[in-house]
Formats: C-alpha cells, sequence, structure tokens
C-alpha cells in the first residue's frame, strides 16, 4: 500500500517538475538560436590533443614487458590450454583431444542431471549434439573451454570479492563504484591496452572476458549476504557461532540461490564476450563469425552465431535448475543412480578415446550449411522486400528526429550544454544527480572528444527511448502473460547472445551505413533485458492488489498504468537504466556501421597507434557519459520523500 | 528415477553396439613427417583481417607444413597488434604490410625487434571508387574536377548537405580528410568503420542504381564480383604526401612487403627462407582469394588447388 500512497505522490509532484523541465528546454533553444557554433569544441577524425599524446607515450613505456604480468598470462595460458586439450585440440601427441565428443556429451550430460535434473541432461546432451551437427564441434569446444576458464577464474576472484562486499558496507561502496566502470567500459577500450600486458592470444583473451564476467557474480554475491533475514544471523550469532561459522553455516546457504544466478549472469557474460575476444586471437566460433564478416557472408556468421546461442541456453538451463534445487537433498537411492551414471559417463569416455568415431564428431551430416543456406535466403527476401521501405525510415527518423537533436547537442556551446543539463539533474534528482553530472560534464570537456560525446549522445538518447518503449510494450504483455513470457524468452535470450557482428550485415542491407544502422543494432541488444527487468516487476505486483483494482471494475488499462506500472516503478527505473547502459555498450559496434563519432575513435585508437590515446580518451567519454544518465536516472527514481534514508543500498 | 536408469542403461548399449560395429581406433593412422632437412619447429603467422591477406597465409601456411614439416600457428589479429607480437614473440611473420611508415619506425628503427624481408610481390592501389553502372552513366565523374558538380549527387542523411565520401575502417592508410579539404571538395568523409559496410554499400549501389563514392583498394577478392572504377585524383608525385595535412595528390603505388620478427631472421628457421622468398602476383592472390570467398573453400583446401596448379612457383620459393 506504501508504493500506492508513493505514485499519489507522484501524480501530484509531476506538473512542477514538467513545468520546470519545459522551462529550461525553451530556455536552451532560444540561447541555441543565439549562440550557435560557438565553443563547440569540435576536434577532427585525425586530430589529437595533448592528453591524447601523452596517453599514447604512456602505452609505449607500459608495453616494455612486466615480470608480473608475464607471470599471470603464463599461468592464465596454461590454464586455458590445459582445458583446450582435454575437449577441444589435439593435445599429447594424439590426433584428437583427451576427451572425444561423446565423452564431452557424457559428462555434460551427467553434470548437469547430477547438479540440476533430468530435463537439463537432455537439454544438455541435445544442445551439445545439434553443435556438432552444424559442423562446428571443435570451435564450440574451443569456446566452451575458454568460456569455463574465464568463468572458473572470475568466480574464484569474484565470490570472495562478493563475500567481503556482503558484510562490509565500506567495501560495498567501492565495489559498487568499481564495477559500474568495468560495466560500462566498452570491451573495446581495454582490448588493446590488455594486449600491451598480456599479449595476444588466449590468455589475453581470458583476461578480458574474466573483466568483463566478473561484475555480476560479485554484485548478486553481496547483494545475496545483504539479503540475508538479519533475525537468523542474530540468531545464530546468539547460539554462539563464530563469525565464519555463522557465514557457512548460516548465511552461504541462505543465499545460495541468489549466488548461482550471478554465476549464470557471468556466464552469459563471458560467452558474450567471445566474438570481440577473438579479435585478439581467442580460439572458437567468435573466429569463424569474424572470417565470415570479412566475406559478408551471413549464413556462415549466422550458423556460428547459432552455436553461441545455444550453448548459452544450454549453460543458463543447467545454472538454473542447479539454482532451484534444494540445498542437499542426496538420498541414498540417488547417490546410487549417481553412481550408476558415473560408471556409464566413464564408458562413454572410453570409447572417445578409443574409436575416431566417437573422438571425432563424424562429418556426415550436414545441418550447419543447410542452415547458412536457408539464414542467406532469408535476409535475402528481407532485404528485397523491406529495402526500400527501410531506408525511408531511416531517412525519415535521421531527418526528423536525429538529426535535430543532434544539432541542438553539438552546435550549442558546451558551456550551454553542460548549464541545461546540470540544472536537468537538478530538478529530475536533485543535487545526489546535478553533482555527479557536473563532474561527469567535467571531465568529458577534459577528454577532448566532447564534440563526438555529444553525436553519440543524440543517438543514445534515441535508442534509449526506442528501447523503453519496446520494453514496456514487451513487458507488461509479458508480464501479465504467463504464456506470452514463456514464448518471448527464447528469443529475448537469443537476442542478447547472438554476437552482434551476426546481424550487422543484414542492417546494413537493410539501412545502410548511417548512425541509425548503430541504432537499431543497440535497439536489438538493450530491448531484452528492459523487457526481462519490466515482464519481473510487473509479475512482483501482489495478486492481492491488482484483484482489488479488477474488483471494483477497472478496465485493463486501468489495471496497468494506475496499478501494476506505478507498482512496479523501480523495476521500471531498473530497467530503464539497464536499458541505457546497454545501449552504451553497442556505441563501440555502431561504430563500425557508420555511427562514426566515439565509437569510432574507440575502433580506431586500437588500430592504429597514433590515435592510442586518443581511443582510450574516447573509450573514458562513454564511461563518463554512462555515468551521467545513470546517475540522473537512479536520482530521478528516488521518491523524494525518502531521499537521504534509503542510503545507496541499491544494486 | 528407474526411468533415469534405463535411459543410462540404453545408451551404454547403444553404445557397445555401435563399438561392435567396429570402426578405426583412435592413432591408427600416424601421418608420416614430412620434409626432411633442417628441423623447422613452430611458425606463428600473423593473419590480418582481410581475405587477400587471408590468401597469402593459406598459401605460406600450406607450404611451410606440407613441404618443410613445420608446425604453423595461425595468429588472427589486426596489424597494429601482430606487429606488437613480434617483440614478445607471439607473431614470427606479418605477409602483407600496406606501407605502415609509424609502425617500421617504432619496431624496425626504434625497437629493433623487426625486420622488412622485401616485398611480397602484390601492388597494392587506394583511391576513391564508383560503382560500375554510375561510372558508365556518368564518366565525367572519372576526373575529381567534376566531382563539385555532382556533389548533390552523393547527398545523405550523414553527411550535413554535401557530398559523402564513404571511408572504411580505422585501421586503413587515409588521408581522405586532407585530400577533401585541399582538393576544395563540397564533400564531407563519413566513416563506414569496417571493410564489411564498405562492400555492403558499393554492393547495394550497383544493385539499387544508387550514387556511391567511396574508398578501396586493390588486390581485394570482391573485384571478382564488381569492377568499381577508380576516380583519378591529382598524380602522385614523390614526396607530394610529405606532410599529412596539405596532401593533395592520389596515393602513390604501394609495393606490400613483408615484416619478420628479428628473433625469427636469426634463427635460421627454414619457413624463414620460405617467408623470404615467398613472392607472387596481384592475380595469384585473387586467385586463392576467390576460392576462400566466393567458392567457400577452406583456407587449406583453397593453398592445395594453388599449389597443385602452380608448382613452378613454389619450387622457386623453396630454393628447389
Amino acid at each position: 500500500m506504501a508504493a500506492i500512497t508513493g505514485s499519489v505522490e507522484l501524480e501530484v509532484r509531476r506538473p512542477r517538475r514538467a513545468v520546470l523541465v519545459g522551462i529550461l528546454l525553451v530556455g536552451w533553444l532560444a540561447a541555441f538560436f543565439l549562440l550557435r557554433g560557438i565553443d563547440t569544441l569540435v576536434l577532427g577524425g585525425q586530430e589529437t590533443t595533448r592528453l591524447h599524446r601523452w596517453l599514447t607515450e604512456q602505452a609505449d613505456v607500459l608495453g616494455s614487458g612486466n615480470v608480473v604480468f608475464d607471470t599471470i598470462r603464463v599461468a592464465v595460458g596454461q590454464f586455458v590450454v590445459l582445458l583446450q586439450d582435454v575437449i577441444a585440440q589435439p593435445s599429447y601427441g594424439r590426433p584428437v583431444p583427451v576427451i572425444g565428443w561423446l565423452g564431452v556429451v557424457a559428462v555434460s550430460a551427467y553434470l548437469a542431471w547430477a547438479f540440476g535434473n533430468w530435463k537439463v541432461a537432455v537439454l544438455t546432451a541435445a544442445g551439445l549434439t545439434f553443435v556438432g551437427l552444424q559442423g562446428l564441434w571443435q570451435q564450440s569446444m574451443d569456446t566452451l573451454a575458454l568460456t569455463l576458464a574465464a568463468v572458473l577464474l572470475a568466480l574464484l576472484v569474484g565470490i570472495p570479492l562478493g563475500i567481503w562486499a556482503g558484510l562490509s558496507h565500506r567495501m560495498f561502496r567501492v565495489t559498487k563504484l568499481v564495477l559500474d566502470l568495468m560495466q560500462t567500459l566498452p570491451t573495446f577500450v581495454y582490448l588493446a591496452p590488455l594486449t600491451l600486458f598480456f599479449a595476444i592470444g588466449p590468455a589475453a583473451a581470458t583476461i578480458a572476458t574474466v573483466i568483463y564476467a566478473a561484475p555480476p557474480v560479485v554484485r548478486l554475491t553481496a547483494h545475496a549476504l545483504r539479503s540475508v533475514p538479519t533475525e537468523s544471523v542474530e540468531a545464530a550469532r546468539s547460539l554462539g557461532s563464530t563469525r565464519g561459522q555463522t557465514l557457512t553455516k548460516v548465511q552461504l546457504p541462505l543465499s545460495r540461490s541468489t549466488v548461482v544466478v550471478g554465476i549464470n549472469q557471468t556466464i552469459m557474460a563471458a560467452l558474450s564476450m567471445v566474438t570481440v575476444a577473438a579479435l585478439i586471437d581467442a580460439p572458437g566460433l567468435g573466429q569463424t563469425v569474424l572470417k565470415a564478416l570479412q566475406t559478408l557472408d551471413v549464413g556462415v556468421a549466422f550458423n556460428a552465431g547459432l552455436a553461441i546461442v545455444v550453448l548459452a541456453i544450454v549453460l543458463d538451463r543447467v545454472t538454473t535448475a542447479a539454482g532451484d534445487r534444494p540445498w542437499r537433498t542426496a538420498s541414498i537411492r540417488r547417490k546410487a543412480l549417481l553412481g550408476a551414471g558415473a560408471a556409464g559417463v566413464l564408458v562413454a569416455i572410453w570409447f572417445s578415446r578409443t574409436y575416431v568415431w566417437a573422438a571425432e564428431f563424424p562429418a556426415t551430416a550436414d545441418v550447419g550449411s543447410r542452415i547458412a543456406v536457408v539464414a542467406t535466403d532469408v535476409t535475402t527476401w528481407v532485404q528485397d522486400v523491406f529495402g526500400g521501405f527501410t531506408y525511408g525510415v531511416r531517412d525519415a527518423v535521421t531527418t526528423g528526429v536525429l538529426n535535430p537533436l543532434q544539432t541542438l547537442l553539438t552546435d550549442s556551446p558546451w558551456w550551454l550544454v553542460s548549464v541545461v543539463v546540470v540544472l536537468l539533474a537538478l530538478v529530475l534528482g536533485g543535487w545526489r544527480a546535478a553533482v555527479p553530472a557536473a563532474a561527469c560534464l567535467g571531465l568529458l570537456v577534459g577528454t577532448g572528444v566532447w564534440h563526438d560525446a555529444m553525436v553519440t549522445l543524440a543517438s543514445t538518447l534515441l535508442a534509449t527511448v526506442v528501447v523503453v518503449a519496446v520494453g514496456l510494450v514487451l513487458g507488461v504483455w509479458a508480464g501479465r502473460n504467463q504464456r506470452i513470457d514463456s514464448w518471448i524468452r527464447p528469443v529475448l535470450d537469443a537476442g542478447q547472445t547472438m554476437p552482434p557482428f551476426v546481424y550487422l550485415v543484414p542492417f546494413l542491407a537493410l539501412f545502410g551505413t548511417s548512425r541509425f544502422t548503430a541504432i537499431a543494432a543497440a535497439v536489438v541488444f538493450a530491448v531484452p533485458v528492459t523487457t526481462k527487468i519490466v515482464a519481473d516487476g510487473i509479475r512482483a505486483v501482489p495478486v492481492a492488489t491488482v484483484e482489488a483494482a479488477n474488483s471494483v471494475g477497472s478496465s485493463s488499462w486501468q489495471v496497468i498504468s494506475k496499478v501494476q506500472l506505478p507498482v512496479a516503478r523501480r523495476a521500471i527505473t531498473l530497467a530503464v537504466n539497464q536499458g541505457l547502459i546497454y545501449v552504451l555498450s553497442m556505441v563501440v559496434v555502431g561504430g563500425l556501421v557508420g555511427a562514426g563519432a566515439l565509437g569510432y575513435d574507440v575502433a580506431a585508437g586500437f588500430a592504429q597507434s597514433e590515435l592510442y590515446g586518443k581511443g582510450l580518451a574516447a573509450g573514458l567519454a562513454i564511461v563518463l557519459l554512462g555515468v551521467m544518465l545513470d546517475r540522473i536516472t537512479q536520482a530521478a527514481a528516488r521518491p523524494r520523500k525518502f531521499r537521504g534514508t534509503v542510503g545507496g543500498d541499491k544494486w | 528415477m528407474t526411468k533415469k536408469l534405463r535411459s543410462v542403461g540404453v545408451l551404454t548399449a547403444l553404445a557397445l553396439s555401435l563399438a561392435a560395429c567396429g570402426g578405426a581406433k583412435v592413432g591408427d593412422a600416424e601421418q608420416p613427417e614430412a620434409g626432411g632437412g633442417k628441423e623447422c619447429g613452430s611458425f606463428n603467422l600473423a593473419v590480418s583481417p582481410w581475405v587477400g591477406y587471408e590468401a597469402n597465409a593459406a598459401v605460406v601456411a600450406y607450404v611451410a607444413t606440407k613441404e618443410l614439416g613445420c608446425k604453423v600457428v595461425k595468429k588472427n589479429l589486426k596489424e597494429e597488434i601482430s606487429w606488437q607480437g613480434f617483440g614478445t614473440g607471439e607473431v614470427d611473420a606479418v605477409l602483407e604490410n600496406w606501407g605502415h611508415e609509424d609502425l617500421k619506425k617504432k619496431y624496425v628503427d626504434e625497437q629493433k625487434v623487426a625486420v622488412v624481408v622485401g616485398p611480397s610481390g602484390n601492388k597494392g592501389v587506394i583511391g576513391w571508387y564508383l560503382p560500375p553502372w554510375l561510372a558508365a552513366e556518368r564518366p565525367e565523374l572519372k576526373d575529381w574536377k567534376n566531382l563539385n558538380k555532382f556533389a548533390a549527387l552523393f547527398k545523405t542523411t550523414e553527411s550535413g548537405g554535401k557530398g559523402q565520401l564513404l571511408d572504411g575502417d580505422p585501421s586503413f592508410v587515409t588521408n581522405d580528410e586532407a585530400l577533401v579539404k585541399n582538393l576544395k571538395l563540397d564533400y564531407k568523409v563519413v566513416y563506414a568503420g569496417s571493410e564489411t559496410a564498405l562492400i555492403q554499400a558499393f554492393r547495394d549501389a550497383e544493385k539499387n542504381k544508387k550514387p556511391v563514392i567511396g574508398y578501396f583498394y586493390e588486390p581485394q577478392w570482391f573485384f571478382n564480383e564488381l569492377k568499381l572504377v577508380k576516380v583519378d585524383l591529382p598524380a602522385y608525385t614523390k614526396g607530394c604526401d610529405a606532410d599529412p595535412a596539405k596532401v593533395a595528390c592520389d596515393y602513390p603505388a604501394y609495393d606490400l612487403d613483408k615484416i619478420v620478427a628479428k628473433k625469427f631472421a636469426d634463427s635460421g628457421s627454414p619457413a624463414y627462407e620460405l617467408v623470404k622468398n615467398f613472392s607472387w602476383t596481384n592475380d595469384d592472390q585473387n586467385q586463392v582469394a576467390k576460392y576462400i570467398a566466393e567458392d567457400k573453400l577452406s583456407p587449406d583446401a583453397a593453398a592445395e588447388k594453388w599449389v597443385n596448379d602452380n608448382r613452378a612457383k613454389v619450387d622457386a620459393w623453396l630454393g628447389k
């Protein structure tokens, strides 16, 4: 009920805020016409500032070798190669890996069964066999080896960190800041510097993946520990448990399912890095995708992308099932079954070590090339049918919305934009939003890529508006209807895990090289997460509340707009926030299809030594934009009445 | 529960019956080591992300493996990253370098970790290109002096009212921004951001008769599909591109060359001799690139096909 009163309060407050925002925007427009073109801080594509050149010099200094980094690289490299030897690459003088395909399928299915249930075991076996039938067995195993290595390392570091952050409030605040940074920093940005420290190849790729994939497990472990009811902890303490005992006997077991969700998210993040990591010679499916991209072979890229999606679905379902399983329920009977299963697995491994047919996936079934042909045909058909129409949409949106918005941002003096943004932040979110916004804007000017940042900001804002609109509609629909949800979820999973590189070529054909293409790609990538969060929020609205509204004769629309959306307000804010972060994380990919600006700067820094520093600065600018927008949306969402008392406990 | 047990049993029985049918055992067919002479060992070959380069790498890797018994490790890397690998020992050879003077200065002259070992025989051409239909319809566009007259033709949503000159991947060598400025052209350079985007733009332009002008280069497998037409910029003279800000002339013809790690050059590996002697023409490269990009052969199969057809060239590289 408290939430409903909150929404009533919102209704009362809204007009005043809206008026202030309106006045601000009108004032900005007026000032824009007067001051247009002054102090716009334009920097040409090949031009650099002193800061950029200084950063470039540092790269040379750092790249001269270091014992610590070399040790880490060798150790991680050995670990990855070990896993590859076991399941992916010919090893120990044999033309096949230690365990062939039959063994891998058997072991995986067994593990899925032991930690999850028999349904996911069947799914695992079917998924892996399908990947083999696609003709991508070895590449998939390379990807799996790399993913496993990265996930295990991420857990090794992430879970202790998460526990620490869960127990200590100060540590919690520090990690939150660092994790925000790690998740918004575009992977392209640290890929190039990483190669300076860790050279290239599987080791560097694994380390890059760990950096990208570790945050979720840290966050969720800390969150889980903090959510353990204080009564349970106090009860344990009053019974004389030490801190360590309380942690291992009470807090961790109670947090288990949430920690598993964190592991699950880490696995998903790791898988989504494989195509990007292929740029520094990560083995596996990413290579296949990038190779196909060179010859614009949509079919082959799709086939490999599909294999990644299948791996993702299998790993997702297995970890989810493992998380749902009650803690320690092994009966004697189950133990006996597990033993029998283990024996079967050993037989399968023996086969895969002995016979060629069980070691190397038979190449007779050629599902992969058929998938490739179909994917190519479908793409061509879509292009032929919608080609003209999509260009029309692009032109209308670009000239009608994007260009005016971008001009307003880029052609206004930088100080005018800054003042307007800080004031907007103040009106929407109070000082909590205004201070970080001012700091970010100041640093943004310092990066020397202000103009490019404004171009990127325009596209980002537009993309986010579309993402939120689509995400709200789909999320409310799925949240109110279980059947829709089960239909839509696999599609959303695919949207999140299918490497963006795969749909770049079709999108290029549909929209040409333009900023609009980048926006479209970002929307595909960001809509799933927004939709999922909104759906969860809607579903979490107490049934009683909805039924109360229904009983007084509210229409569906009234229930949605007056009850479900207001009550799910926090979830929706989080959805907006995550949608924004996901859009920003696609900025660099957008740079590869004609969006230019920061995305191009980052890619250029990766490709050209003299632009290294500028690329780094541009990456930093993306992070600054992210932090700024994040703080404003977060603060704007915080109910004013509670401000200051809720504290920074929100993840 | 019994269901599970049964399924395990069924699986095992199935596996056993399959095995009963026999089948080759792992390790039955040991392949004999080829070659002889000096031990080759491991050979780390950088593969840059374009198909022409991949063709070079495919053939060199094939010959090194089959004829010299090397263990070739291909590393798929962007150029800049490959050069970093010379110092760390991750990369032994780069087979197609597009005049990266900056990198040569850093890694060959300053750090002394790399050596230039001469041309690959391929001639690189960089320039501005038109789709064939447009060059046929408006032949006057082939002269840069007429570009301003038709600037409106190339206007897009991205070019801010000017004509659009489409550029490619950020790693490409380009003077286009300076050229547009210094030749006083009413155009804006728009970065497609990748080779893929560039090719897609030309493909679309030809198919739907759209006007496009953009940066492109030879040798390139795409020319097998579409004969793009080059625009004549003011002729290149030696030194006219000395100051990057004042360039107002065409790109020079590049003699693409090969770079190897210093350590590799000093190692006396037969693979080094192969890289040193390796040389072929644009047509050779395009042929192999076509096998890979259009006929969808694996790089290895494409190399095998070409090597079998060009025994004499390969023997010359091997000093036979």
